[in-house]
């Protein structure tokens, strides 16, 4: 049987500096398909779509659409090609509105003036038929995330994308939002449309994908459907060996008080209070988990603690001393660790090595510094033991960590705060974009690190996460703390329950 | 991978790696200095000059002779400075306009402290005066950076307007209160400092060209091998990771531009003690404005500078002999100049002349500069 294939690449192989990235990969995309793609951090997922793309020209391989040979160098190409790509980072300009970022780039070939109630119109069109809702007239930078990931899968559609590639696009949408994603997700494969879809969530995999490629290290490892195969089997086909998908703990010892927070008020940048009088406290050798959907002042209160935010009242005491407000320093010498929400804002120096990045917090301090004077022996060999500690995939120490897989950038953060002498881990999304295997060992350290005696303050969108780490959880909604609970006393649906804002009073379990 | 494997793979590719990295980012600067001389051959070509005559009378002018190599360096000196000066403040994500007034403040000052303060042994005088030049461009580039950090003023903006200001006080001061008061003098300008606060050369070499060396060595140690360095890349590629590092952002800017300054003024007291031996307005005008072409060509880089300087430099102290054997003026070496600016600033368009793919292998940089080991 000769089957038409919406997109299909052969013997794809494609080289970086010291890493093989796709090795001869074979992939097809069937007609109106979700064709989950999945692997390890570094396996090659992104770098075959941006093949596909035309944002990396292959060494090898051919590219077929609709069984017709393509030949693709840039992206300009692609979209002619009736490809469209939502990237791990939006690409959006965020100071213009919807219809503005829509028509941003198509504009200049078919039109001299831009005609942007056409524009509108057609955005309201599809907005209709694919059930993707958005305002084509809201400024970007006011919307959520889900919203702001809608605008880019109008933007594919908009130039009359076939074949969508949606890289990790669940990373950062809340349950909810990846609940509409799949909605619309459907809405469009029953239109036609194919869709490439990448995520390292085994559970969503198995919800909505028709097929499943898993890569490895370069190479594509096998196909299989939801049907055939299970979270666990998906887990040692990526990553090669058995993964506890369970995190295994003893109860917790808590010690003395290591951070005290009492009456925090804080304001965001539109000055508006976005925590409210917010008091809490952290033992050594106690996870404390922070549960609630974004949006809901965990940003601010967790940039108030490391020193990037200002409060308007309110004190932070650690270890007995009151800690000012807006030092990061002053936080990272009192033993304060923190992995930030947003990787490529604060956790990373794209363009500064592998090495560099790893001391980014520590550059100063023996025996990364003498006096002024950096020692760059001892950033290279404290890259290298980190980097096999964490399993980082990088070719040397020395590229830059603007080169390395989102995964693996993740990684390097990680292992620059959980290696760093400390008290107090705050950790924002640590496992955000994280694969199954990385996952398990990144929980493994922070139980760890607990059962050492530091106090860790745990942030995630992830409930499953913070269900299976946290030793006691409180809930976050519209800046109050509306619940502070045991976390093997309350279940998962009764969590979601508080988060949207039911009172404590109403679920049984708690009273 | 494990460190093992990753280590060897990272040295089967470094001499590679290397050689890749060197024309990576000389290719450009080296095709811009080439297509600014052939647009300028056309130039001469078209207005009826031998452009090899023309270019040959440059090159005899800039390094036929030891004497015309002095000139050269001589020339040189005080634009490895304005080169530095702006490439330093580039690392910190900021654009110092203000090389030219910082520049003039530090020359004045020199000539003050050299022509005003007597009874000195000469290594002493001179070091003071260099100092003091030194001292009055670091001040002089504190306040943008200060403005900057503080009202949130833009540096590209108050370093223009600063030049103004540099440029009418120092005008001010030289046919004022600090002007040469010889008789028969009618022009603005400074009493001749004493030979105590000379720069002098050595057997030909003029010996600001190595203190400019020494200082550019140190500025690439600064930023390279120190933690202070680290702080203002660390500013200047993302400041909000700075912040989460506990680098004070505020602190790091000013500091910058008072480096930056720093490294102006001394090639402005250079100027005055070793060339021309006072403070005379319009003797240094453009140095500063040079600094900006230097620096890009340079490509940011406190080494790069140096050939980046020099090229500049040798059009500046051939373009006489060329006026005088091939009959073209003196201008043209603007003209080829402005056309050097112009082609490394548009990079893209070199890059799309010669087709050098910016590819993404290349994107990979050994940004710590260690990748030698
Ligand atoms: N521009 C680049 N320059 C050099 N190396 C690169 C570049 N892009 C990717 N690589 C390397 O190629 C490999 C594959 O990266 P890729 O981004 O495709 O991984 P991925 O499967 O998408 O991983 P993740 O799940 O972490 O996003 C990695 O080892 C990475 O270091
Ligand atoms: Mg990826």
């Amino acid at each position: 049987m000769n089957e038409t294939f919406a997109l299909e690449v052969k013997n794809i192989t494609k080289r970086f500096p010291g890493v093989l990235a796709n090795d001869r990969v074979d992939f097809n995309l069937r007609k109106g398909e979700i064709h989950a793609l999945l692997g390890e951090n570094g396996a090659g997922k992104s770098t075959l779509m941006n093949v596909i793309y035309g944002l990396y020209t292959p060494d090898d391989g051919e590219i077929f659409i609709n069984n017709q040979k393509v030949e693709i160098h840039n992206p300009h190409d692609a979209i002619h090609a009736g490809i469209g790509m939502v990237h791990q980072h939006f690409m959006l300009v965020p100071v213009f509105t919807v219809v503005e970022n829509i028509i941003l780039g198509s504009e200049i070939t078919k039109r001299t003036y831009l005609d942007l109630n056409t524009a509108s119109k057609k955005v309201k069109q599809l907005s209709h038929d694919y059930g993707l809702v958005v305002d084509p007239d809201a400024v970007v930078e006011d919307l959520p995330v889900g919203i702001q990931q809608r605008v880019e899968i109008v933007k594919a559609l908009f130039r009359d994308a076939k074949i969508l590639v949606l890289d990790e696009p669940t990373a950062v949408l809340t349950p909810q939002e990846v609940e509409d994603l799949f909605v619309v997700m459907r809405n469009l494969t029953e239109r036609g449309v194919s869709i490439v879809f990448i995520t390292h969530k085994l559970k969503e995999v198995l919800e909505i994908a028709d097929r499943i490629t898993v890569m490895r290290r370069g190479k594509v490892v096998g196909t299989t459907t939801p049907s055939e195969t299970s979270e666990a089997k998906l887990a040692e086909m990526m990553v090669g060996r058995e993964v506890l998908l369970q995190v295994e703990k003893a109860p917790a010892i808590p010690g003395d008080v290591v951070i005290k927070v009492s009456d925090l008020v804080i304001k965001d940048e539109r000055d508006l209070v976005v925590v409210k009088d917010v008091s809490f406290d952290i033992r050594a050798g106690e996870i404390l988990g922070v549960a609630g959907v974004q949006g809901n002042g965990q940003t601010e209160l967790v940039e108030t603690l490391t020193g990037l935010r200002q409060a308007e009242s309110g004190t932070i005491t650690i270890n007995g001393t009151i800690m000012p407000f807006q030092n990061p320093r002053v936080m990272i010498e009192a033993g304060i660790a923190h992995i930030p929400e947003d990787r490529m804002k604060h956790g990373l120096v794209l363009p500064y090595s592998v090495a560099d990045n790893l001391v980014l917090c520590t550059y100063y301090r023996p025996p990364f510094a003498r006096g002024i004077e950096r020692n760059i022996r001892s950033v290279y060999d404290n890259s290298e033991r980190l980097i096999e500690q964490f399993d980082i995939r990088t070719p040397s120490p020395l590229v830059s960590a603007g080169t390395l897989s989102g995964g693996n950038q993740q990684k390097v953060i990680v292992a620059r705060e959980l290696s760093r002498e400390n008290h107090l881990l705050i950790a924002n999304q640590p496992t955000r974009g994280l694969d199954v295997g990385s996952i398990e060992y990144i929980h493994k350290r922070l139980i760890e690190m607990r059962d050492s005696g530091i106090a860790v303050l745990l942030v995630s969108a992830e409930l499953d996460e913070i269900k299976s780490l946290a030793d006691r959880i409180i809930v976050m909604y519209q800046g109050n703390i509306v619940a502070t609970v045991d976390a093997d006393k309350i279940s998962r649906s009764e969590l979601g329950l508080l988060m949207a804002g039911s009172q404590v009073a109403n679920i049984p379990s708690l009273n | 991978m494990t460190s093992e494997q990753s280590s060897k793979s990272s040295s089967r590719n470094g001499s590679n790696h290397l050689l890749k990295r060197v024309w990576y980012s000389t290719s450009v600067p080296v095709f811009a200095v080439l297509l600014a001389l052939l647009i300028g051959a056309i130039i001469l070509l078209v207005s009826g000059a031998d452009p090899l005559q023309a270019y040959a009378a440059l090159i005899k002018g800039s390094f036929g002779n030891t004497e015309a190599l002095s000139r050269t360096l001589q020339k040189t000196t005080p634009l490895i400075f304005s080169g530095l000066a702006v490439a330093f403040a580039f690392k910190a994500g900021l654009f110092n306009i203000g090389a030219q007034g910082q520049l003039l403040f530090g020359a004045i000052v020199a000539a003050v402290l050299g022509f005003g303060i007597h009874g000195l042994p000469a290594v002493l005088h001179a070091s003071l005066a260099l100092l003091g030049g030194a001292f009055a461009g670091a001040l002089f580039g504190a306040i943008p950076g200060a403005l900057k950090t503080y009202t949130g003023a833009h540096e590209v903006i108050t370093t223009i307007m600063l030049n103004y200001i540099a440029i009418n006080i120092t005008d001010y001061l030289a046919d004022g209160p600090w002007k040469d008061m010889t008789p028969g003098n009618i022009v603005a300008r400074t009493p001749k400092i004493l030979d105590t606060a000379r720069i002098p050369s050595v057997a030909g070499l003029p010996l600001g060209f190595l203190i400019a060396l020494i200082f550019s060595v140190v500025t690439w140690w600064l930023l390279r091998k120190t933690t202070i360095g680290f702080e203002i890349r660390t500013v200047g590629l993302n400041p909000n990771a700075a912040k989460y590092a506990g680098i004070k952002v505020a602190k790091t800017i000013i500091l910058t531009m008072v480096l930056s300054g720093l490294l102006a003024g001394i090639g402005g007291a250079i100027e005055t003690q070793g060339v021309v031996g006072r403070y005379q307005p319009g003797f240094n005008t453009g140095l500063g404005f040079d600094g900006i072409t230097i620096a890009l060509l340079g490509k940011t880089n406190p080494i790069g500078v140096i050939p980046a300087a020099l090229i500049v430099g040798a059009m500046k102290a051939g373009s006489s002999q060329m006026q005088f054997s091939a009959g073209v003026a003196k201008e043209i070496t603007d003209v080829i100049q402005a056309l050097i600016l112009f082609f490394v600033a548009a990079d893209m368009i070199v890059r799309w002349l010669l087709r050098i793919r910016a590819a993404e292998e290349e994107k990979v940089t050994l940004s710590t500069g260690w990748g030698q080991q």
